[in-house]
């Protein structure tokens, strides 16, 4: 019934009155609580496998559904993402307080709220869950982890908590399935117990200049409960929050209740939280037994060596060197499992079909194009996996701790990194990893640079290139110059996102130093389920969103290169034919209508149409070369006749060698710059708000490291002209 | 007046004055660093910033433009 209220702003929030008296049918529960308290896991526990991920309308939050069924019926349960508050200032605290007052799109207002809270840190979970238990919603408290909490000497009584609440508290260890069944019962039951209310109350003159905000969001369908609790958060905020959006004259009421609170001698923006923590310090007295000694905990002592001046560093190195390494060398047979199917696949369809155009479609085109998507399943497991281990045992926090101040001399913030790091390996899950970092604008500076780091797509290009030549020549005793080539190509993508992102901060995306405030939650052990869970999710967002538009776009790069038709004169070998056939098309044609841009770079039109077809991905480049040079499709980086005809190949008319060192150096600075890779383009299309905000910035990224690619290359090519290196 | 940037890992202080910027300060408020809370500073980060410090049984980073910002007695 509540269905009917969902994403219309203006619905009355308050329970209509037949919500106590309902005994059973379909009941929608939130999940809300603190990160670190076991919360996923929980509702991992309580709804199994039968979970749904996307995102919330318009923000890139990630919404995760599920359902369960109880005696009396179904239960649907969205997991709220972890927040410490309901001040709404991230984009994951308003979604948390959009869904919990009703105001969420597509959403209807939770029947009942689960404020899990961790019983070995109630103090700061009670701040949340007394802000939650205000909102006039039946609301349940799972005092979540109390086994851990017992092992710290930290006891709970839930039977005295739940009269200090004045909501039902269920203690439960999500962990093992322990409280569950009660925990079920207890939700269900909640609609028809009484709401519960603030349990404190305001100094005297704060409560009297507070009531003209709350008239105004009682007026505005404000449960009188949600009204006083919103009235009391809105003193402490700077913005008021999307949902309040509606609410006529409210700023201007706050702005005023925040005059009268100063004049009263009070301090307006720590009110509630002094309110708050005063009442719960005394909840916490009569509630919790404490038995322990004060020894040193597991987690100190861990991070006694992790966080330790030098040895921390030295530990976060290895343990970023051996992910990296991960990434190159468990992903390197699956990529090639995943190739070889497709491979086979594709010979198989071409088999069985007619000879033609729909046979080409087929395997060229949607078979080749499907294949190009899948082969970075192995790489975004891979990545999602260590970074969700890393995530659960609670070590990403540390490497924040650790980089922080690293990446804010370049404007960043410490949870950057990781996602830079991940560009390495590959900027599609790099990208998606950005989530973690709070302040949009660092996000986005993240977002916009990640592609620079040398992804493993480019490796093939450099080896190519390099292979052929860069001379296999010892420099300064020890050094290869092939090697010292290919460590050049790394540093320059680095170096160079990171002056990037210091431009993108101090122009473009220049906003205040965002506060690194975050909390470094005890060691934990990871937990299998949750995180196949997660990986699982991450691999299937990737595979709609991205993998629609890639195959789009690779149906449209074979037709490009397959129309219009060139037969093959008599006499022509295969590859001859296929030489032809692509210099005929309209991407044959289109690198002629290229070259004389490419030329002041040292290029022919063939490199025009390698770099053109690279834009699926980069190392399309070297098969596209393949083809162009007669070699089959099937060329890859080693290949020895490639590599010959690349070294002979002159230009028309002057008989000049195309292919010079030089002009190999600056194919390659290229490639460190081009964005060419369409996938990385859909994940920034989505990651960056969808819709037209999202393809707004891909263009602004794409256009600008062409900008930056072209720039280099013909600095490279004509400074090293200038210099007679060519 | 001493702040908290200034304490040695160790050494620890009640916070009588929080100021700075706004949404640092009601971010640290949420926490439960209010006036009259005990704050220990535990380390200095490998670069000398941020620093890890311990309230009400947990353990926060924040950095020392924050902590410049936090008077304690």
């Amino acid at each position: 019934m509540e269905q009917a209220a969902a994403g219309t702003i203006s619905a009355p929030a308050a329970p209509s009155p037949a919500d106590g008296a309902r005994g059973g049918g379909l009941l929608h529960v939130a999940l809300v609580g603190n990160p670190n308290t076991g919360k996923s896991t929980l509702f991992n526990a309580l709804t199994g496998m039968r979970q749904r991920v996307g995102n919330y309308s318009g923000v890139t939050v990630e919404r995760v559904e599920g359902r369960y069924r109880d005696d009396a019926g179904p239960v649907t349960v969205i997991d709220l993402p972890g927040t410490y508050s309901l001040s709404a200032s991230s984009p994951d605290e308003e979604i948390a307080l959009a869904v919990l007052t009703g105001r969420a799109e597509g959403l209807p207002r939770p029947d009942v709220v689960v404020v899990v809270a961790d019983a070995a840190n109630l103090e700061r979970n009670l701040f949340l869950a007394s802000q939650v238990l205000e909102l006039g919603l039946p609301t349940v408290v799972a005092l979540n982890q109390v086994d851990a909490a017992q092992a710290a000497g930290i006891h709970v009584d839930p039977v005295e908590l739940t009269l200090e609440l004045g909501a039902p508290v269920v203690a439960t260890v999500a962990t093992r399935g322990e409280g569950l069944d009660v925990l079920r019962r207890a939700v269900r039951q909640a609609p028809s117990l009484p709401l519960a209310e603030r349990q404190f109350s305001l100094p005297g003159e704060a409560a009297r200049v507070l009531r003209p905000v709350e008239e105004r969001l009682a007026a505005a369908g404000f449960h009188p409960s949600a009204a006083g609790m919103e009235a009391l958060r809105l003193l402490a905020v700077t913005h008021i929050g999307r949902h309040l959006a509606h609410v006529d004259g409210l700023g201007d009421a706050v702005a005023a209740a925040r005059a009268e609170v100063e004049a009263a001698g009070l301090e307006p923006r720590s009110l509630e939280a002094e309110s708050r923590y005063g009442w719960i310090g005394d909840v916490v007295e009569r509630t919790v037994r404490r038995s322990g000694t004060g020894a040193r905990t597991f987690t100190d002592r861990v991070d006694a060596v992790l966080l330790h001046r030098v040895a921390g560093p030295l530990v976060f190195l290895a343990l970023m060197a051996l992910v990296f390494q991960s990434i190159f060398t468990w992903s390197e047979p699956l990529i090639g499992w995943v190739e070889g199917l497709f491979g086979a696949l594709g010979a198989a369809v071409a088999g069985a079909l007619p000879q033609g155009d729909l046979n080409s479609l087929v395997v060229d085109g949607v078979i080749a194009g499907v294949g190009s998507v899948l082969v970075f399943l192995p790489q975004i497991t891979i990545l999602f996996l260590f970074l969700g281990i890393l995530e659960d045992t609670g070590y990403m926090a540390r490497a924040a701790f650790i980089m922080d101040r690293f990446m804010r001399s370049v404007g960043l913030h410490g949870r950057s990194f990781i996602p830079l790091l991940s560009g390495y390996a590959c900027a599609v899950p790099g990208v998606m990893s950005t989530r973690t970092i709070e302040s949009p604008k660092d996000r986005l500076a993240t977002i916009m640079v990640l592609p620079l780091m040398s992804c493993s797509a480019r490796i093939p290009i450099y080896a190519l290139l390099i292979g052929t030549f860069i001379p296999s020549v010892v420099v300064g005793g020890i050094f290869n110059l092939q090697g010292i080539t290919l460590l050049a190509m790394y540093l320059l993508g680095t170096l160079t996102a990171l002056g990037v992102a210091a431009i993108f901060k101090k122009t473009l995306l220049r906003g205040r130093a965002r506060p690194m405030i975050m909390e470094l939650p005890p060691y934990r052990l990871p937990r299998p389920r949750g995180l196949a869970l997660s990986v699982s999710h991450r691999a299937s967002l990737f595979l709609k969103k991205a993998g629609t538009i890639i195959l789009a776009l690779s149906i449209l790069l074979w037709a490009l290169a397959t129309y219009p038709k060139t037969d093959p004169a008599p006499g022509m070998t295969d590859e001859q034919a296929q030489e032809a056939q692509l210099a005929g098309s309209a991407l044959g044609r289109l690198g002629h209508v290229v070259e004389p841009a490419v030329a002041p770079l040292g290029y022919d039109w063939k490199i025009g149409v390698g770099i053109l077809s690279s834009f699926a991905a980069r190392e399309v480049f070297v098969s596209t070369m393949g083809t162009i040079y007669g070699v089959g499709a099937e060329a890859d980086e080693g290949s020895a006749t490639l590599r010959e005809k690349l070294r002979a190949e002159t230009h028309r008319g002057s008989g000049a060698l195309v292919y010079t060192p030089l002009v190999a150096v600056g194919l390659m600075v290229f490639y460190v710059f081009a964005m060419m890779c369409m996938s990385t383009l859909a994940v920034v299309v989505r990651e960056t708000g969808g819709g037209w905000t999202g393809v707004r910035w891909a263009a602004f990224q794409f256009g600008y490291m062409l900008a930056l690619a072209y720039g280099s290359a013909l600095l490279v090519y004509q400074g090293g002209r200038l210099l007679g290196w060519g | 007046m001493r702040t908290l940037a200034q304490l040695a890992p160790g050494e620890r202080g009640r916070v009588v004055r929080m100021d700075g910027d706004a949404d640092a300060v009601r971010r640290l408020n949420d926490l439960g660093l209010i006036r009259g809370t005990t704050v220990e500073v535990i380390r200095v980060a490998p670069l000398g910033d941020p620093l890890e410090v311990r309230l009400r049984g947990f353990m926060l980073t924040l950095r020392r433009a924050e902590a410049e910002h936090i008077e304690l007695e």
